[in-house]
C-alpha cells in the first residue's frame, strides 16, 4: 500500500505557501501525523479485522470474548468457501456481468457520445435531453416494471437480466460526448476528406485520444455493477445465477455461525475492487471527482 | 438538455460552423442514418428501461397487482392507504432521521478530513488511501462485516467494550441503536467521497488570496471562514444534494444487516417498496410508495438545478 495518492500534488507544488510554510516546528515531524495516523488507521481497522478473522480457526472466532489476533493462519474458511460453497461460480458470474457491462458501456457509450458530439441529425437535442433526464429517475421507481420487462423477455433468473439493464448508461454516453466535444475537429476532418468512414475515424483516430474518458467510464461502471446488490436480489432466484454480492449475503444468512468462512467469502468479494483501486488509484480518484464536480 | 448539470466545459458550437450550401444535402442524409445507427442501441436500452418503467410504475400505482395474476384498477386507493399505513409512516420517518444524520455528518466530517489531508507531509498519500478505501467496499460487504463486528455474542465490538468495563450492547438487534449504527457504518464508507471531492475543490482556493490574508494578519480560522469556505460553497451544495439523494435511497445495507428490523426500527422507504412488491406481492402499493419518494427526490433535483442556474448566472456576471 505504498502507492502514493499523487492526484493533487502538481497543483499543490505550485502553491507551497498555501499550507504551513511559515509554521514553526517543535517536533521532529509534523504535528499533523499525531492526528492523521490514528485516524487513518481507524478507518482501515474494520478491513484489517476482516482479513484477520478470515484466517482464524473456528475455535478462535467462536470464543467469548473473541480472540483479537489469530494464532497462526488457518485457511479453513477459505477451503470451505472455495470447496463446498458456490463462491467460484458466483465470482465468475459477477465477473461476466461486470466485464460485459464495462466493455459494452465503452463501446455503446462511445458510439452514442460520438454521434451526439459530431453528427447532425433530426431530434438529437431532444434525444440527448431525454437521456439526461433519465439519470435522475430513482431506481426504486423503475425496479418493479424493469422486473416485469425482464420477465417478458424471459431473462429473469439468468445473467441476461443483470446484463441488459447495464449495457449502457446515460452517464457513459454523456461523458463521451463531453470529451469528444473538447477534442479538436481538425484531425478527424482530414480523415473524412481522405474518405474514411465515421466508424473508422472513431475507432482509429478518436478512441486512442479518449483514454481518460475510457478509464473513467470503465472504473465507474465496474464499481457500480460489481458492488450492486439490489437488482440481482430482485432479478435472480436460483443460486447458480447469483452474483458475489447476492451470494455473500445469502451465505451469511445460512451459515450464521461459520464466521471465518463468511469473512473469507467477504474478503473474496471485496478483493477485486480493492486491488483495482490500489493499482489504479489515480484513475479512481479522478473519475470520482470528475463525476462529482462536473457531472 | 438544460435540465441537468453540465459536464466538463465546452458548449456545442455547431451553430457557428458554416456548412457549405447544397454540397452536403446527400451527405447530411447519410450522416443522419449513420448517427441513428450509432445511437440506437443506447436509445433502446436507456429510454426503454427508464421511460417505459416510469409510466408503467405510475399505472401500477393505481392498481392492485401482485405481478402474477391480472390486477384491477383501484384509482387513488393505494395512495389513500399509504397515508394511513403506520408502517409507511415509520419508513418515512426512519428515512428522514437517517438522512438528517448522514448528510450533515458526512459533509462536516468530509470537510474536516479534507482540510487535515490537504498538506504535503510524509505518508500523506497513505493517509488519504486509508481514509478513502472504505468507499469502494460494497454495501453488502460492509453489512456482512459489521454484522460480525457488532454481533452481540461473537462480535469484537462487545469484547472491546467488555475490556473497558462496559456492559455488552445489543447493537443491531437493539431497536434503539440499530438505525444510528447504520448511519455510522454508512459514514465509514460514505465520508470518503466527500473527502475526495472537497480535496479536489480545495486546490481551487486561490493561494495568493490566502497568502495576502495571512500577511494582513488573518489567523487560520479567519482564512478558513472568509476565504476557504466561500470558495467551497458550490461544491458543498452539490454534495448536500448528492448525499441526500443517496441517503433517501438507502437499501442494500439495511437488507444485509437488519432486514428492516428490529421491530421496524430500520425500515426505510426503499426497503418498504421492495418488501411490498417482492415479498408481500402488493406491487401496486409498492409502486405508489416509490412514487411518493420519487416526488421528494424530484424536488431535491429541482433545487439543485435552480441553484446551479442561479450560480452560473452570477458567475457569468462576475466574469
Amino acid at each position: 500500500m505504498t502507492t502514493s495518492m499523487a492526484v493533487h500534488e502538481v497543483r499543490q507544488a505550485a502553491a507551497p505557501a498555501a499550507t504551513g510554510a511559515v509554521r514553526r516546528r517543535r517536533l521532529p515531524f509534523s504535528a499533523w501525523h499525531l492526528l492523521l495516523a490514528p485516524l487513518s488507521l481507524g478507518f482501515a481497522l474494520p478491513l484489517v479485522w476482516l482479513l484477520l478473522s478470515s484466517v482464524m480457526s473456528n475455535a478462535e472466532i467462536n470464543r467469548f470474548p473473541p480472540a483479537l489476533w489469530p494464532h497462526g493462519i488457518h485457511l479453513d474458511g477459505y477451503r470451505y468457501v472455495l470447496g463446498n460453497a458456490m463462491f467460484p461460480r458466483w465470482f465468475a458470474n459477477s465477473f461476466i456481468v461486470a466485464g460485459t457491462a464495462v466493455v459494452s458501456n465503452l463501446l455503446l457509450g462511445a458510439l452514442g457520445g460520438y454521434a451526439f458530439a459530431r453528427m447532425r441529425f433530426a431530434g438529437s437535442r431532444l434525444l440527448l435531453g431525454l437521456m439526461l433526464a433519465t439519470m435522475v429517475i430513482p431506481f426504486q421507481l423503475t425496479m418493479i416494471p424493469t422486473f416485469l420487462v425482464m420477465k417478458e423477455l424471459g431473462l429473469i433468473d439468468t445473467l441476461g437480466a443483470l446484463i441488459v439493464p447495464s449495457l449502457v448508461t446515460p452517464f457513459a454516453v454523456f461523458l463521451f460526448r463531453q470529451f469528444f466535444l473538447a477534442l479538436p475537429r481538425e484531425i478527424e476532418e482530414a480523415a473524412w476528406i481522405d474518405g474514411c468512414s465515421r466508424l473508422r475515424v472513431l475507432f482509429s483516430i478518436v478512441m486512442p485520444l479518449a483514454r481518460p474518458a475510457l478509464a473513467t467510464v470503465a472504473v465507474l461502471t465496474f464499481l457500480a455493477t460489481w458492488n450492486d446488490l439490489s437488482w440481482p436480489l430482485i432479478a435472480i432466484n436460483h443460486d447458480t445465477q447469483y452474483t458475489l454480492q447476492l451470494g455473500l449475503t445469502t451465505f451469511q444468512g445460512l451459515h450464521h455461525t461459520k464466521w471465518s468462512a463468511v469473512m473469507a467469502g467477504n474478503l473474496i468479494t471485496v478483493l477485486p475492487v480493492l486491488l483495482a483501486f490500489l493499482l489504479a488509484q489515480k484513475t479512481f480518484i479522478q473519475s470520482l471527482t470528475s463525476s462529482g464536480l462536473k457531472g | 438538455m438544460s435540465q441537468l448539470p453540465r459536464a466538463v466545459t465546452l458548449a456545442p458550437a455547431d451553430h457557428l460552423k458554416v456548412t457549405p450550401p447544397r454540397a452536403s444535402r446527400r451527405r447530411a442524409r447519410r450522416e443522419s442514418t449513420t448517427a441513428w445507427a450509432f445511437i440506437s442501441p443506447s436509445v433502446v436500452v436507456i429510454l426503454g428501461l427508464s421511460i417505459v418503467p416510469v409510466v408503467w410504475s405510475l399505472l401500477l400505482s393505481f392498481r392492485a397487482d401482485d405481478l402474477v395474476t391480472p390486477g384491477r384498477w383501484v384509482g387513488l386507493d393505494n395512495y389513500r392507504a399509504l397515508a394511513q399505513d403506520p408502517n409507511f409512516h415509520t419508513a418515512v420517518s426512519n428515512t428522514l432521521v437517517y438522512a438528517a444524520l448522514y448528510v450533515p455528518l458526512s459533509l462536516v466530517g468530509g470537510l474536516a478530513l479534507a482540510l487535515a489531508l490537504n498538506r504535503r507531509i510524509k505518508f500523506i498519500g497513505l493517509y488519504r488511501t486509508l481514509i478513502f478505501i472504505p468507499f469502494v467496499v460494497s454495501a453488502a460487504a460492509q453489512g456482512v462485516l459489521f454484522s460480525f463486528i457488532l454481533d452481540p455474542e461473537f462480535g469484537v465490538a462487545n469484547s472491546l467494550l467488555h475490556k473497558l468495563g462496559i456492559s455488552p450492547q445489543g447493537f443491531l438487534s437493539d431497536p434503539g441503536q440499530a438505525l444510528f449504527l447504520l448511519v455510522i457504518i454508512s459514514l465509514w464508507s460514505g465520508v470518503g467521497f466527500c473527502v475526495i471531492v472537497y480535496l479536489a475543490a480545495l486546490q481551487d482556493v486561490p493561494p495568493e488570496l490566502v497568502e495576502s490574508a495571512r500577511l494582513d494578519g488573518a489567523g487560520r480560522w479567519r482564512v478558513l471562514r472568509h476565504i476557504t469556505l466561500p470558495t467551497l460553497t458550490p461544491v458543498t451544495v452539490f454534495l448536500v444534494l448528492w448525499q441526500l439523494i443517496a441517503a433517501l435511497q438507502v437499501f442494500d445495507l439495511v437488507y444485509v444487516t437488519t432486514k428492516g428490523g428490529p421491530l421496524g426500527s430500520t425500515t426505510v422507504i426503499v426497503y418498504f417498496v421492495w418488501e411490498q412488491a417482492f415479498q408481500m406481492f402488493t406491487a401496486g402499493y409498492g409502486a405508489s410508495a416509490a412514487y411518493v419518494l420519487a416526488l421528494a427526490l424530484l424536488l431535491a433535483g429541482a433545487a439543485l438545478h435552480l441553484h446551479r442556474r442561479h450560480q452560473n448566472r452570477t458567475e457569468g456576471a462576475a466574469r
